[in-house]
């Protein structure tokens, strides 16, 4: 790491530093919050705890929670850049990982409560449906970046292991549609998610184009 | 932004518990704005199993027990009562499924009026008590088929649809019935604001031939499980057509009107391709979304109280066949 530079402007913020322990608590939080949330919806699903349908509240609550995921992941590097906060980047693992753990409870709670298993109509939806095809390609490079995270992976893989991890851009833009797509009406909410996911990618517009080159 | 300008229900509003707990997830990306990437997380996930422990402090919409004639059909089991009446799409209220439950408890029904008109010799006003007295209430119990391919059973009261409007004494040329829900921004959050109420034009209009109104099975219910409706349900009165999907079952209403002219209805000018003006549940015709050969019986508000079940030509009410006999109900969905 590098010592902080004197600043040359008085514009130019100081980088951000802490301890190594605060980064730790951070990214502890972040896995207890996540586990947590998930198990008690899951828990409360299970009991009948939900007001209203239990099986519906199970679908939003995993699929906008992998979707927030998603792009507090993508907010990382942007924020670490504008706050001069390097650090900050080991987050964005952690953040990736639950947003595929996320995607996964979400195909779960489809395929368990929503169709209770009729494997036949799982195939079928997600073949027929372009809504779920869409949400389904996200998931399985969700799935892929998740097999591939460990530190290992990423040695073994090399070069490709960027490749691999760059179809994040295809993945929250696949999941904001999925969603988008999802709603009978109402398409604020969505809508919403889609700008901001369009946000933050313009953010990164010359690395998205040299992925394209 | 959902902006709410005050009214006379918002005084119930201070009441309630902490507005990000209870709408939870529809306003988190609202507050991306305001709050850091972490309290985004948390706030959202939060919401909804927090408000496992808000419910009590809902201020209730009153609801009275009604005298009527029992059912002695029996489908068993029946949905239970509470997750029928917080489980609702009521867009005038909000477009999540317990947004009407949420937004609703302040709904004034008391005055009311319901009026038949058009197409008819003798139009006819009825006030709250006409609705509850004029007509003998019985209960049936129907299966409630949802577009969204989950269904319910539910206990309801009222009077047949055909008795109301035998009463009106239509004309010759009346060929259609067409039904519109309350237009009242005030009391309605959907109709004020087009965020909340998903893009809809209101008032909701819904319509069906005279002879499927005539049909003995649609009814006017002004109750559910022994007594009045809930708000969420479509207070003080609403119409159940069991062999059709839920949202042609149109609530609150306050219009009956008579016409030789077959009325655009609400979701037929939302999404022609999606909802047709028929809207017979029917399993061979798919939504072009998902399939609705089968559906999710919902009984109770645990993942264990959900059956998968085929979905049933009419419903299961195979009695109104008669009615579509020279319809292709493909092209007529």
């Amino acid at each position: 790491m590098t010592k902080a530079k004197p600043a040359t402007f008085a514009m130019l913020k100081k980088p951000i530093r802490v301890h190594r322990g605060w980064l730790l608590a951070f990214r502890l939080m972040i896995h207890s919050i996540a586990t947590v949330l998930l198990g008690l919806a899951y828990y409360n699903a299970i009991n009948g705890n939900v007001s209203g349908d239990p099986v519906q509240y199970l679908l939003d609550f995993t699929g906008i929670g992998a979707l927030n995921l998603m792009i507090l992941s993508l907010l990382t590097s942007p924020a670490a850049n504008t706050l001069k906060f390097a650090q900050l980047m080991v987050v964005r693992k952690t953040l990736g990982v639950y947003a595929a753990i996320y995607a996964l409870a979400h195909l779960y709670a489809f395929t368990a409560y929503e169709l209770q298993y009729e494997w036949g109509l799982v195939l079928s939806e997600i073949v027929e449906r372009p809504y779920i095809t869409v949400g389904m390609v996200a998931l399985i490079i969700l799935f892929v970046m998740l097999l591939t995270s460990f530190s290992a992976a990423r040695m073994k893989l090399g070069k490709y292991w960027q490749r691999i991890h760059n179809f994040v851009y295809v993945a929250v833009l696949l999941g904001c549609l999925h969603f988008l797509w999802s709603v009978t009406s109402n398409w604020t909410e969505p809508s919403v998610y889609m700008g901001i996911t369009l946000i933050l990618l313009y953010l990164r517009r010359k690395k998205i184009q040299k992925i394209f080159k | 932004m959902i902006i709410k300008t005050p009214s006379k229900n918002a005084a119930h509003e201070h009441e309630v518990t902490d507005q990000a707990v209870y709408q939870g997830r529809r306003k988190v990306l609202k507050q991306l704005g305001y709050t850091g990437a972490l309290a985004l997380l948390s706030q959202s996930a939060q919401a909804n199993p927090f408000k496992w422990f808000s419910d009590d402090d809902t201020p209730t919409f009153k609801r009275n027990p009604l005298s009527f004639e029992k059912s002695d059909a029996l489908i068993n089991p029946m949905t239970q009562e509470g997750v029928a009446t917080s489980y609702n799409n009521f867009f005038e209220f909000g477009t999540s499924k317990n947004d009407p439950v949420e937004n609703a408890q302040g709904f004034v029904v008391n005055p009311w009026q319901l009026e038949v008109t058009g197409m008819v010799e003798n139009p006819i006003k009825l006030d709250y008590d006409d609705l509850l007295k004029r007509f003998p209430l019985q209960e049936r119990i129907y299966r409630l088929r949802c577009v969204e391919a989950w269904s319910m059973v539910i206990p309801w009261i009222g009077f047949e649809l055909g008795a109301l409007i035998k009463a009106a004494n239509p004309l010759g040329s009346a060929k259609y019935v067409i039904f519109e829900t309350l237009n009242d921004p005030a009391q309605m959050p959907g109709q004020r604001s087009r965020f909340v109420g998903g893009g809809i034009d209101y008032p909701y209009v819904e319509g069906l031939r005279l002879d499927e109104a005539y049909h003995p099975l649609a009814i006017m219910s002004v109750g559910m499980y022994g007594q009045t409706l809930p708000p969420q349900n479509g207070a003080p009165i609403r119409l159940v057509v069991p062999w059709k999907y839920g949202f042609k079952s149109i609530k609150s209403v306050v219009k009956i009107r008579l016409s030789d002219k077959r009325p655009k209805t609400t979701w037929e000018l939302l999404a022609p391709n999606e909802y047709g003006f028929y809207a017979n549940v029917n399993p061979e015709v798919d939504h072009p979304r998902w399939s609705q050969a089968r559906e999710r019986r919902i009984l109770g508000s645990k993942l264990s109280e959900q059956r998968r079940i085929d979905t049933m030509m009419f419903n299961g009410y195979d009695e109104v066949a008669s009615l579509y006999s020279s319809l292709d109900l493909r092209s007529n969905y």
